[in-house]
């Protein structure tokens, strides 16, 4: 389950510091930033700019070119579609639709409760059995609709019982 | 005699269910006091089957599956763990010996000989299956001599591009330079392809061994793998594997006691196709956007951080110990014309049996997807593959008896690419295909080419008014001219390719581009 944890300069430092020396330390940084905070602050910007010598401009210019990389906190859990060809040939498309009907999300978008973040992805590389997802990292293969309402119940369940 | 149970620990594995049948198997050892132990293997690619659970016995080892966790507890009382399948009491489930599985039996496994078979983390696994055995023998000859064997086996680049890796070593061999590198390719960008997914996780030490002996055969001390990051289980294995061939002194600064030093650090890719291209990879790798180089230099003279670097695909890289250790001729052998040794082809979208197979260049399209793959998973008419990727043609059933090698799919305009092949049944909308195509290219482009960056969103308007019918003939004629300037302008294989699927699809389907 990715948490987003909130903001904290101190952490950001800590983390910048472990990776700062590797040769092209720059995704590395940003990826453990990500993975610390859910998504990357604006806040981080001149941190690891300072760190690595380079402009924040720079530092803008690579987190935008990733797909990965967030801006904004995400929903509470990362469900990602796959929507490349070969999950195309297995009606992926009527799958997202039934996600985006059932989360009331557009693909990109996260939920108003804060659950889920939907990402459109192209290919997970699971393409024998599609369609594919993953859910906060775990793989599923031949996902129906069906599936997918229990895989967002059994989230949704979890959180009720924990808060 | 302990048993040992095999569960894939593999992705797609897990992805219908292994981890729980893992689990009960578990169960099921404890509460019966048995004297056997699980192992997560990686998956043998007959995905149809998974979860596959086998057990080692006398007989050979014994499949079962798919098995669901359910099923786990009758598999024991049936006498799984006996030797081998009693006749009269065999369980519905099994499938005899997992050898002898036609599928399987059909195919010559060099690449993937242990992929599936073995823990994908023990070394002594690995050694006992003949790991390792080709870094031997390349410790004992000189760089020039790996290079050369690796040449006379007639290994192409398996990546997508077919180029030769014998002389792609010798570039960097010859380049004189204070630091050089070694760069895997493991970011299987293509829809339709999971072979580099499926080695990482089922046997990543061929993958090391491989990029030890390109070190060794070119003067590179240090190797990078570009793993991208919607592979985090396979990601983890390699971390796995890499910090157990340290500690067993098959990487660091004396490999197998040579006195040669070899190092490898996997680092994540961020969600770029076009990191997949092996500039932009490097570009992401020395930490900035993922933008295509010019070329020259070529990587193999000025690439990471400006040093002479080796880029080569995961499958590549894994083939070469079985090169090395059988030799130069064997691997040539198999195969045809200037497409030697084997071929990993990889089966997907609506295929009934979906899954790896490795044979000898030259199967033809029809032979892997009705003969290995059993025609579609829906039981509707195939209508369209496509093979090679995003980038690669749409081909119809009449060009079905092509040859898969890179000269005869090339000569009816497609290409191999990294050896994937999506079936299509005859839902499928081949103008909505093309669309799409347009728009991955506009998803994914780097932005350094004009056409491939504006062209592709002007592509998928335009294909929006043919699909719409506007103006259809006028737009037809303007989304081909479009494809030229693609073709014509662009700086690498992105914008140059994205024309493939998009005009295959209107050669071979034009009935779909006239619906409304
Ligand atoms: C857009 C694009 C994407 C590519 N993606 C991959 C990829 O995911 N994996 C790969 O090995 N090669 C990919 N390639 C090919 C690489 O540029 C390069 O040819 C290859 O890594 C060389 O290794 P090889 O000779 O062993 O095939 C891609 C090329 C292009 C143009
Ligand atoms: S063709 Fe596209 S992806 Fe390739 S270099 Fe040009 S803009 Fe970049
Ligand atoms: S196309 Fe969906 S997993 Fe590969």
């Amino acid at each position: 389950m990715s948490e987003a944890r909130s903001w904290n300069a101190g952490r950001a430092e800590a983390r910048i510091r472990e990776l700062e020396k590797l040769p092209g330390a720059l995704l590395p940084i940003l990826q453990a930033l990500h993975e610390e905070f859910g998504y990357i602050d604006d806040a981080a910007v001149p941190l690891v700019a300072h760190a690595l010598n380079l402009s924040q401009a720079e530092v803008h210019g690579v987190i935008g070119f990733y797909h990965d990389f967030r801006r904004s906190p995400g929903g509470r859990h990362r469900l990602q579609v796959c929507r490349a060809e070969a999950c195309q040939a297995m009606g992926c498309e009527r799958l997202m639709a039934h996600v985006e009907a059932r989360l009331g999300v557009k693909p990109g978008g996260t939920t108003d409760d804060g659950m889920f973040t939907v990402e459109p992805v192209y290919c997970l590389g699971n393409c024998a059995l599609s369609p594919a997802l993953m859910l906060d990292g775990r793989p599923y293969g031949r996902v129906s609709a069906e599936m997918v309402d229990s895989l967002i119940d059994d989230a949704r369940r979890k959180a009720g019982g924990t808060e | 005699m302990k048993r040992r149970i095999f569960v894939p620990g593999d992705s797609a594995a897990v992805s219908v269910g292994a981890d729980a049948v893992a689990q009960a198997v578990a169960r099921e050892i404890a509460a019966r006091g048995l004297d056997a132990e699980l192992v997560r293997n990686g998956s043998r690619g007959m995905f149809w089957l998974e979860p596959l659970l086998e057990v080692e016995t006398e007989k050979g080892r014994i499949g079962y599956g798919p098995v669901a966790a359910g099923e786990v507890s009758g598999l024991f009382d049936s006498g799984m763990l006996d030797a081998g399948p009693v006749a009269g009491r065999t369980h519905a489930l099994c499938l005899g010996p997992t050898e002898e599985i036609a599928w399987l039996k059909q195919q010559e496994r060099l690449t993937f000989a242990r992929c599936g078979v073995t823990d994908p983390l023990s070394i002594a696994d690995y050694v006992s299956h003949g790991g390792y055995r080709g870094l031997a023998r390349a410790l004992g000859m000189a760089g020039e001599d790996i290079v050369a064997e690796v040449a006379a086996s007639g290994l192409r680049g398996r990546g997508g591009a077919g180029f030769p890796t014998g002389i792609k070593w010798q570039t960097v061999r010859d380049a004189a330079a204070d630091r050089k590198y070694i760069v895997c390719n493991a970011d299987e960008g293509d829809s339709g392809t999971y072979a580099d997914r499926m080695i990482m996780e089922g046997d990543p030490f061929v993958l090391l061994e491989g990029m030890t002996i390109a070190g060794l055969a070119t003067g590179a001390t240090s190797g990078y793998i570009y793993c991208r990051s919607e592979y985090p289980h396979a990601f983890r294995m390699l971390q796995r594997a890499i910090r157990i061939a340290y500690d067993s002194g098959y990487l660091g600064a004396n490999v197998a006691g040579s006195g040669k030093s070899f190092d490898v650090e996997a680092r994540l890719g961020a969600g770029a196709y076009i990191c997949g291209e092996e500039t932009a990879l490097l570009e992401s790798l020395e930490g900035r956007r993922g933008q295509i180089r010019f070329k020259p230099p070529l990587p193999a003279i000025e690439g990471l951080f400006g040093r002479p670097t080796v880029v080569n695909n995961v499958i590549s890289l894994a083939t070469v110990p079985v090169i090395l250790d059988r030799g130069a001729e064997f691997y040539r052998d198999f195969g045809t014309g200037r497409s030697r040794g084997t071929l990993t082809i990889q089966l997907a979208g609506n295929v009934r049996r979906g899954g790896l197979v490795e044979t000898a260049f030259g199967l033809t399209l029809r032979d892997a997807i009705y003969g290995f793959g059993g025609g579609t998973a829906s039981g509707r008419p195939l209508r369209a593959v496509q093979v090679g990727g995003p980038l690669g043609a749409y081909f119809p059933e009449a060009l079905l008896d092509t040859p898969l090698d890179y000269e005869a799919l090339a000569a009816n305009g497609g290409i191999l690419g990294h050896g994937g092949i999506v079936v299509f049944d005859d839902t499928v909308d081949l103008a909505r295909q093309a669309r799409y195509a347009m728009e991955f290219c506009a998803m994914e482009s780097c932005g350094k080419c004009t056409p491939c960056r504006i062209g592709s969103t002007r592509g998928v308007e335009v294909i929006d008014r043919i699909i719409g019918n506007q103006e259809r003939a006028n737009n037809l004629q303007v989304l081909n001219d479009l494809c030229e300037l693609l073709t014509d302008g662009s700086l690498c294989a992105l914008g140059g390719l994205t024309p493939l699927p998009v005009q295959s699809a209107l050669r071979h389907f034009a009935e779909d581009f006239q619906r409304s």
